[in-house]
């Protein structure tokens, strides 16, 4: 065989090195991408799978009818407003009977939830037949114990920089060892809005308020944007105007989202008067902000149309209209999709306008329309991010979670839409 | 006899008329001063080089050019004795006249049923679903796919092969009953025997249309057409009876061309 042919020879054999050496440094790219990837998964999983649970303490509570309810009504307003503080209290002080005197009963009633008397006020509005009977109810613990329990607190470190006191542990442990210390799955967190207490937020209304934004969003800009890529793609001349007009859209794709919430509170709060910090004004900033991408997404799609199909329809006598609506949009529908729900997930994680408008605030009620005040996924994340207490970490990638997992579906759904229609041919 | 005679003068008169058309892409000029006749239910073939202008000049008749928005066509083209460039002439009813196939197959999307049925609709040249169904059944017969086609009606226009969807646009074509039709190469992208197809399908359609198509090869201008023209660099050499031109062209330019000197 002649030496040429062979890959041993010296110019193939250099070629075949430069081929395995860009293969290798390809490798690597995706390699150190996809772990950055993993590491980021890994680090929100092991933060936030711990707020799908949390900590209960049993409590033999004696429902007694002079404390709850005096005057014997069982109207659920007084059910519900009921002293139940001592009663826990009194339930807690039959496991731990040293804790007498004013400031171990502060102390030891601190070791359930803030909201527990309020939550067993709840109960008893629900089953007023518990009044006058001895029930081991399970009460929520406080964010303390909780970590506590998951082994988020070292009860060996110095004393000083913790808040949970070396007698409290002592006291947990006396409870645990009764029994009366179990965990749960954590329904407070799918079901609730905000609270100042980490054991007893919830994303609900945050999850809503972006629900709501969105749908604001896409009855705004899918429209618009649409009918604005086929105008310009389909209908207008190309002059001066209409360039100026693309140069323009593809500008505004790149512009910072905070200055479209700036323009929402100058425009939509500010000269409007529209309610704020509702997601009503929170869709419309977003789909300010989505539009360009839609458009520009839109046009590439029209432009990927064959021009035989227009001619085909044109040479049968099909108006402007009919073969743009018949044939060019039917054709271009998957795509535009596509693009106007990947716009949508950029929306769904925009923190940034959204604070300009006011969708920052603290809301702990679980808005019904577009029109109540709400907050939205990524605001309620960077809002525990910046919080104190040691338990909204957890919560903050639990809410993290979330959101990633509603960006996967939109994804997803994309994925199926796109595949969906394009199949009928 | 004298039948015939008659018959024939009468097939002879022009159904579309060119008179000193130019065509302009922005500056450039693309067609200059051609003038030609299209007699009825007769093929006319455009032959010439690549970029002659011959494909241009077909697309003047439907006006088609109108889509490009560089494209200016001045001069005098007439339809059944009316301007076609008029500004009172609607584009869309013009085209329902005045059928077109292209270079490339280009069914739709859809079904080989809503590709036929597509034009009807538009136009509401039909009274019911079953006439619908009827136009749909006769064009297919007429483009002679019908017996490969009617077992698969719903199945998509693009799963044919390449030589039945070009009778697939044939077909949709023809439902919209036009007088004339326009083909820019339509089987440029076929092998002999889907070309052979066609050619024989367009001998049968002169009876009931007049037909233009635009063609590379001289050979099918040869065998299928009645009256042929010959473009070169945007100017019309020569048209005349096709047995004319290819024995006995007057102009140096069409021998050339027919012997294989240029283009």
């Amino acid at each position: 065989m002649p030496d040429y042919l062979l890959t041993t020879s010296p110019q193939m054999a250099k070629r075949h090195k430069r081929h395995t050496r860009f293969q290798w440094y390809g490798r690597i790219a995706i390699a150190v991408s996809i772990s950055f990837m993993l590491l980021m998964f890994v680090a929100i999983f092991t933060r936030g799978a711990g707020a799908f649970q949390k900590t209960m303490i049993g409590v033999d509570v004696e429902f007694a009818e002079s404390v709850i309810d005096p005057q014997g009504t069982r109207a659920e307003m007084t059910l519900k407003q009921g002293n139940y503080k001592p009663l826990i209290l009194a339930g807690l002080q039959e496991v731990i009977p040293g804790a007498t005197d004013r400031r171990a009963r502060n102390d030891l009633y601190k070791l359930v939830s803030g909201g527990a008397a309020f939550d067993l006020g709840e109960r008893v509005a629900a089953k007023p037949n518990m009044i006058g009977t001895t029930q081991r109810v399970w009460i929520a613990a406080s964010s303390e114990v909780d970590l506590y329990i998951k082994g988020k607190i070292d009860g060996d470190s110095d004393e000083a920089v913790r808040r949970l006191k070396d007698q409290d542990i002592a006291w947990i442990n006396q409870l645990k060892n009764e029994g009366r210390v179990k965990k749960k799955f954590n329904r407070v967190f799918f079901t609730s809005g905000d609270s100042r207490a980490p054991e007893m937020a919830g994303i609900l209304s945050a999850a809503l308020g972006s629900f709501f934004s969105l749908l604001v969003c896409f009855l705004i800009a899918f429209p618009l944007g649409i009918l604005t890529a086929v105008y310009l793609e389909e209908y207008a001349r190309k002059t001066r105007l209409t360039n100026l007009i693309e140069v323009n859209i593809n500008n505004l794709a790149a512009v910072p989202s905070i200055v479209f919430g700036l323009l929402g509170l100058a425009v939509f709060l500010n000269f409007f008067n529209l309610p704020r910090s509702t997601p009503l004004v929170g869709g419309m900033v977003l789909a300010l902000m989505t539009l360009p991408t839609i458009i520009i997404a839109s046009r590439s799609i029209l432009r990927s149309i064959p021009q035989s199909t227009r001619d085909a329809a044109m040479g049968l006598g099909a108006s402007k209209t009919q073969t743009t609506f018949h044939h060019v949009v039917p054709l271009a529908m998957p795509g535009m999709l596509t693009g106007t729900i990947l716009g949508m997930a950029r929306a769904l994680g925009e923190t940034a306008p959204l604070l300009m408008i006011g969708m920052v605030a603290f809301i702990v009620d679980v808005p019904k329309g577009i029109t109540d005040v709400a907050t939205s996924l990524p605001v309620q994340i960077f809002l525990w991010a910046d919080s104190p207490e040691k338990g909204f970490v957890e919560l903050t990638s639990a809410a993290i979670m979330v959101l990633l997992v509603f960006l996967v579906l939109m994804n997803l759904f994309a994925v199926y839409l796109r595949r969906r229609l394009e199949r009928r041919w | 006899m004298t039948n015939d005679t008659a018959a024939q003068s009468e097939a002879l008169a022009p159904i579309m008329t060119a008179r000193g058309v130019d065509v302009f892409y922005g500056k450039k000029q693309a067609i200059k001063k051609v003038s030609l006749d299209i007699p009825e239910n007769q093929i006319t073939a455009l032959i010439g080089p690549s970029g002659c202008g011959k494909s241009t000049f077909l697309r003047c008749f439907n006006r088609m050019n109108d889509t490009i928005e560089s494209c200016r066509v001045t001069g005098d083209i007439q339809f059944a004795g009316q301007d076609i460039y008029d500004q009172k002439v609607d584009v869309v009813a013009l085209r329902s006249r005045i059928g077109m196939v292209f270079q490339k197959a280009n069914p739709f999307p859809k079904s080989i049923f809503d590709n036929v049925a597509y034009g009807p609709r538009i136009h509401s040249l039909s009274e019911s679903k079953e006439h619908l169904e009827d136009i749909v059944i006769t064009s297919l017969r007429r483009a002679g796919l019908y017996d490969e086609v009617s077992d698969r009606l719903n199945e998509p226009g693009t799963s044919l092969s390449g030589g039945q969807q070009q009778r697939l646009c044939i077909a949709r074509a023809i439902a919209v009953d036009p007088q004339i039709i326009l083909m820019d190469e339509p089987c440029s992208a076929l092998d002999p025997i889907a070309t052979a197809i066609i050619e024989n399908l367009m001998d049968s359609m002169k009876e009931k249309y007049t037909i233009v198509i635009v063609t590379h090869s001289m050979q099918q201008a040869a065998r299928v057409s009645q009256q042929t023209a010959f473009f070169h660099l945007g100017e019309l050499v020569e048209s005349g009876d096709t047995e004319t031109i290819f024995t006995n062209p007057a102009q140096e330019r069409t021998q050339n061309y027919i012997s294989g000197r240029i283009g």
